[in-house]
């Protein structure tokens, strides 16, 4: 049925792939900042925003307003003013650099998805087909050392930015992020020696991981979440320090810092930043839920494959790759949102931490834990795989 | 000053204060010099007593004597001479103070009196307080608040009066708020010598009114609106315009004649709304004229000049004049400007080697508060040296030069010199340097006009018949577009090649006092506020035109005053 | 003062870790998450207005429908932030319903950017004539919209029962008083 789609050159498929997915990561993003709106109303028993309407919307009877009420044109407003407003450059700033930084931000968060798979589907033989743009051997790895280099979109900006708070906040935001991507390398380490046990062809690619997580019997349909509760811990509260959210959002203190290193960036150039990271904590939550979360399995011990079986039983059409494909990612976006509202759901929670708190919390707690964690597998894999 | 013969001393107990006073004085004098009010109505100490309101009352006794031996009678109590109190109270405007007089104004039987007269007045009295123009200086609203009861026992109807009679031109008369006072009915017969005002009907229906056929319409009608302790007496003119809380009070003198009246203006946020006399027991007693009442309709008047260029820009066009008619200027200063002013002059006049000249106004005088000569500052002309003799009507001399072709420009300084006798043709031979408030025929004719101050916009001092050199200060901002007469005079001074003036009061006096010698020992910050009199004896020979009028009188009889 | 030392309770294993006081939080937090709403949605909403409450300033009329206010200028006079500004005017004496009033506003302008809506100007008004009414919202495109003029203020405030009838006994007096 899509055979023509495999048959245009693969540079093109290519191309389309990434552009479908820069215009899904760019409205996710705007949608998670009205997401965040709304989250932070209801937790403080507001209604949220709910004003904006469009005509011609407004006129569907019941659904016009049940959208306006849950805010969706707020997000275009939003969007429609970041760009129009007038794209101010200050005076002071070292304007290359300055204009360079939200480009070098968006970088990291757009390659990143990469290498992340969002679904798979079965092909004719029954095999498991990821789907993800580069279904990459050495995925975490490349998820790894590309994020890494979104500090550098902050100490560019602050130092562009030529003015003291935007300099001292990315100061803050490279130690930081330095810090937390040690405990969080150290964290994922426990799952791919679990994975790449000894005379099994190696690999660093996340599909793997999932299929790990999706083998029948109590061990092997465990998500590695249960599995290794600490690593998982780990990895959350670093991935909370390495995208900035509360309670690690030290970077943004206004309080003490004003804006950060974006202080003096208004307009397009602030919502790129912005953009980024949103599309980090998307991205955050995927590897969250590949590695720990189980993937596009929909439930603990239930695989997809499971699940395709028995709605096979109902549904004559399950089995076809385009349903499967279309199920798995809907499960796993679905995984990613619930991630989302966790992380939304914790910022309006939790106070932000001192900045040297976050610097003991990473060096003088997660840090230990991670190794002590670490050690901890190696001789528990050890011992089971030997 | 010479100090006045020390009259007869009296001495007097005022609520346990001694003080001497002179002989003659009555009971609220006497107390106001030991900071005692004496609440008052019908007294006005520049009027007679009639003693017809009963608010002063007063208690007082003499010192006990033995009738028999006349030797003092002691207090065993205090070891003092016994007072013998009068058991009834006396009002203290119709009792002159006599030796050993002992005054209670702080007693029961004195708020007691007080209040029972209070109580008496309000009863009907109208609750106008909100439409009244008295409100905020009103001696009943005063004393309401020291001795009203703060609600009516008085049951019946008010009295009904008219509300609206228009007694004269200027002067608007409310009978229901006229506590009968009689003080503007004295005043009417005693200083504006007009009797016009009297009263008519009996008890509480007695009522103010003018003898029929008449009008008060003297030119000091409004005199009676000043005193007027209620607000029975109304200026038209300031009738329902601002209540008198929101006005500024500067103090500014008359420049209607050379009497020099004191007068207090009062604005708000830069404008006018009335002119009223101050006091000064030297000049105007407590009296200014009518017409001197209207002056500063002259701040907002229609004709006002405003300039269309900078000031440097009009300053170099006068300059570049100046340049091209070497030795053929002429200054006509003015007796109306200010000392200062005319101390500029005098430096423009010999910066420019011109000639000055000045143009006097003469007119009836009224024998009270106007006088004959109606510029304001011809002896301050005398003072600064601006002028050696009195000044002509008319500029014939300028006249004949101008047409001789000598003059070939003249700076005229707040003088029109069409008024003065020039004619237009003359006018058109000269390029005219024109400094002025207001436009006029010489405005229309000079080639470069200044637009400056009228005498509420400034500050400064003037010279009064009596050789008085008093004080006025401004009371509202300069017009916009208009320049202070010294900041132009003293760019003018520069321009023409003279020496620096400093154009702010403080250091223009003191190289005023240094150049000036009547003027030596005098600072503008020091000038008292009752003026300061300077020696008449170098002018003495002058042919002032001057008449008697109040606290004047001329030092040989005046010489008949040309009709002008 | 005296000082009191307070025990500091040590910290359990689990206090320090923070784990249990995060999950109380996002449990709150979610307790509000699904609570009703508080907000009073505004332009559709309104709010009970109190007996008391000040609102914009206003002129009102007698029961008659006559003008009030005689432009005493009190409430010019003691409004703290200057919001008030009079023109005084005389009632001409051939305005027969009136007339013995004698004075009135020609103009009577506040500023409500300035106005801080402190009940001043009702309070001290003689004649009962200004009230700061219900009304609590004025907005305007340019300051000089938010100067309320005469005709807007008597729009604003209506009519309000009034106890005294001071003119009207006045007249009365007037036209069958005791002159004589
Ligand atoms: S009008 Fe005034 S001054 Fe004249 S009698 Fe009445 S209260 Fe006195
Ligand atoms: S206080 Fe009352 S009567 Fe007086 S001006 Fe104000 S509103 Fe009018
Ligand atoms: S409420 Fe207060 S601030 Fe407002 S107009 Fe009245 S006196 Fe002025
Ligand atoms: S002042 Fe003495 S009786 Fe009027």
């Amino acid at each position: 049925m899509f055979d023509f789609y495999f048959e245009i050159p693969l540079v093109i498929r290519l191309i389309l792939q990434g552009l479908a997915v820069i215009m899904v990561i760019f409205p996710i993003a705007g949608a998670c900042s009205m997401a965040e709106r709304k989250v932070a109303a209801w937790i403080q028993d507001r209604p949220g925003p709910n004003r904006a309407t469009v005509p011609w919307v407004a006129w569907i009877p019941f659904l016009g307003k049940f959208l306006q009420r849950l805010g969706v044109f707020h997000v275009m407003a939003d969007g429609g003013k970041m760009m129009f407003k007038e794209d101010s450059l200050p005076g002071h700033v070292n304007k290359f650099y300055f204009v360079l930084a939200p480009i070098v931000a968006m970088v990291p968060a757009l390659t990143t998805v990469v290498a992340v798979p969002f679904g798979a589907y079965f092909d004719a033989a029954g095999k498991l087909i990821p789907l993800g743009l580069a279904p990459l051997d050495i995925g975490m790895l490349a998820v790894f050392a590309v994020s890494s280099l979104g500090v550098y979109s902050a100490i560019l900006a602050g130092w562009a930015s030529n003015s003291k708070y935007p300099f001292l906040g990315s100061v803050r935001a490279s130690a930081q992020l330095i810090s937390y991507e040690l405990s969080m390398t150290l964290a994922v380490l426990p799952v791919f020696l679990w994975v790449n046990a000894p005379g099994t062809e190696g690999t660093m690619g996340f599909a793997r991981v999932v299929e790990f997580q999706s083998q029948p019997g109590f061990l092997g349909g465990m998500w590695f979440g249960f599995l290794m509760p600490i690593s998982a811990f780990i990895f959350l509260v670093a991935l909370f320090a390495e995208t900035n959210r509360q309670p690690f959002d030290t970077v943004e203190s206004e309080s003490d810092l004003v804006g950060s290193f974006h202080t003096e960036y208004g307009a397009f150039k602030w919502g790129l930043f912005f953009v980024a990271e949103y599309s980090h904590m998307i991205v955050g939550s995927g590897v969250f839920m590949l590695l720990f979360g189980g993937g596009w399995n929909p439930l603990p011990w239930v695989s997809l494959a499971t699940a395709v079986d028995f709605l096979g039983t109902f549904l004559p059409f399950a089995h076809a790759p385009l349903f499967v494909g279309i199920l798995s990612i809907a499960i796993f976006m679905g995984k990613v949102l619930a991630m989302i509202f966790f992380f939304m759901w914790v910022r309006w929670t939790l106070p932000r931490f001192r900045y040297d708190q976050v610097m003991k919390i990473g060096w003088q707690k997660l840090l230990p834990l991670s190794i002590a964690n670490l050690l901890f597998y190696a001789i528990a894999i050890a011992l089971i795989q030997k | 000053m010479i100090a006045p013969a020390k009259p007869d001393l009296v001495t007097v107990n005022i609520d346990g204060q001694e003080i001497a006073v002179p002989k003659g004085t009555n009971v609220i004098e006497a107390a106001r010099l030991v900071n005692v009010d004496v609440p008052h109505y019908c007294y006005h100490p520049k009027l007679s007593v009639v003693g017809n309101c009963r608010m002063c009352l007063i208690e007082m006794g003499m010192p006990a004597v033995d009738p028999a031996t006349k030797a003092p009678i002691m207090d065993p109590a205090t070891g003092k001479q016994k007072i013998n109190w009068i058991p009834r109270p006396q009002i203290g405007c119709g009792t002159n103070v006599s030796p050993g007089l002992h005054v209670k104004t702080i007693s029961p039987m004195v708020k007691d009196a007080r209040e029972g007269v209070m109580e008496f007045l309000l009863i009907n009295h109208p609750l106008d307080c909100p439409i009244c123009d008295q409100a905020g200086e009103c001696k009943l609203q005063e004393q309401a608040t020291g001795y009203g009861r703060g609600y009516s026992r008085f049951v019946e109807q008010k009295n009904v009066k008219p509300k609206r009679t228009q007694l004269g031109p200027r002067v608007t008369l409310d009978d229901e708020r006229c506590i009968l006072c009689s003080r503007c009915i004295r005043f009417s017969k005693e200083i504006a010598k007009d009797d016009v005002l009297g009263f008519v009907d009996r008890g509480s229906y007695s009522t103010l009114t003018c003898y029929p056929g008449k009008k008060l319409e003297n030119n000091y009608s409004l005199n009676t609106v000043d005193i007027c302790p209620v607000g029975a007496l109304t200026s038209t003119d300031f009738r329902f315009k601002m209540r008198v809380w929101f006005l500024k009070q500067t103090n500014v003198i008359d420049t209607e004649s050379s009497v020099g009246a004191n007068t207090v203006v009062w604005s708000r946020e830069g404008t006018i709304y009335r002119i009223t006399p101050r006091r000064n027991d030297e000049v105007n007693d407590t009296w200014l004229a009518d017409s001197a009442r209207v002056l500063y309709k002259a701040v907002k008047a229609a004709d006002r000049l405003a300039a269309t260029e900078t000031i440097e820009a009009l300053v170099a066009r006068a300059a570049a004049l100046f340049k091209s008619t070497p030795g053929a200027i002429a200054i006509v200063g003015s007796a109306r400007s200010t000392v200062e002013e005319q101390f500029f002059t005098r430096h423009l006049a010999t910066a420019l080697k011109a000639s000055a000249h000045l143009v006097s106004r003469v007119g009836q005088g009224d024998k009270l508060l106007i006088s004959a000569d109606r510029n304001p500052n011809v002896r301050g002309a005398l003072v600064t040296g601006l002028i050696k003799t009195l000044p002509a009507q008319q500029l014939t001399d300028l006249a004949a030069q101008i047409d001789a072709g000598k003059i070939k420009a003249v700076v005229a300084i707040n003088e029109d010199l069409a008024a003065a006798g020039l004619t237009a043709a003359q006018l058109a031979k000269v390029s005219i340097v024109y400094l002025g408030a207001h436009a006029n025929a010489t405005s229309a004719a000079a080639k470069v006009v200044f637009p400056t101050l009228t005498v509420f916009e400034k500050s400064g001092t003037f010279v009064n018949q009596q050789f008085r050199i008093q004080k006025t200060l401004k009371a509202v901002p300069a017009a916009a577009g208009a320049t202070d007469d010294l900041v132009v005079l003293a760019q003018l001074v520069a321009a023409a090649g003279g020496a620096a003036l400093p154009a702010e009061l403080g250091s223009l006096w003191k190289v005023i006092a240094a150049e000036v010698p009547a003027l030596a020992t005098m600072t503008f910050a020091n000038l008292p506020e009752t003026g300061l009199v300077l020696d008449a004896t170098p002018y003495a020979a002058l042919p002032f035109v001057e008449g008697e009028t109040l606290h004047y009188k001329p030092a040989q009889p005046a010489v008949a005053a040309a009709t002008a | 003062m005296a000082v009191i030392t307070v025990e500091r309770k040590p910290l359990t294993f689990l206090e320090r870790t923070y784990l249990p006081q995060i999950a109380g939080g996002l449990k709150t937090t979610f307790k509000h998450l699904i609570a009703p709403k508080k907000t009073l949605e505004y332009p559709e909403q309104r709010p009970a207005i109190p007996v008391g409450y000040r609102g914009v300033p206003t002129l009102v009329k007698d029961p008659n429908g006559r003008e009030k206010c005689v432009s005493c200028q009190l409430c010019e006079f003691v409004c703290p932030p200057k919001a008030i500004r009079i023109t005084p005017g005389e009632i001409p004496a051939d305005q027969a319903d009136r007339a013995h009033v004698e004075k009135g506003p020609q103009a009577f302008d506040i500023d409500m950017l300035r106005c801080i809506y402190c009940g001043l100007c009702q309070e001290v008004c003689p004649e009962e004539a200004i009230f700061l009414q219900n009304q609590f919202s004025m907005s305007g495109y340019t300051r000089a919209e938010m100067v309320n003029h005469k005709d807007r203020l008597y729009e604003l405030g209506g009519t309000l029962p009034d106890a005294h009838h001071k003119w009207d006994k006045k007249k009365t007096a007037e036209e069958h008083g005791n002159a004589h």
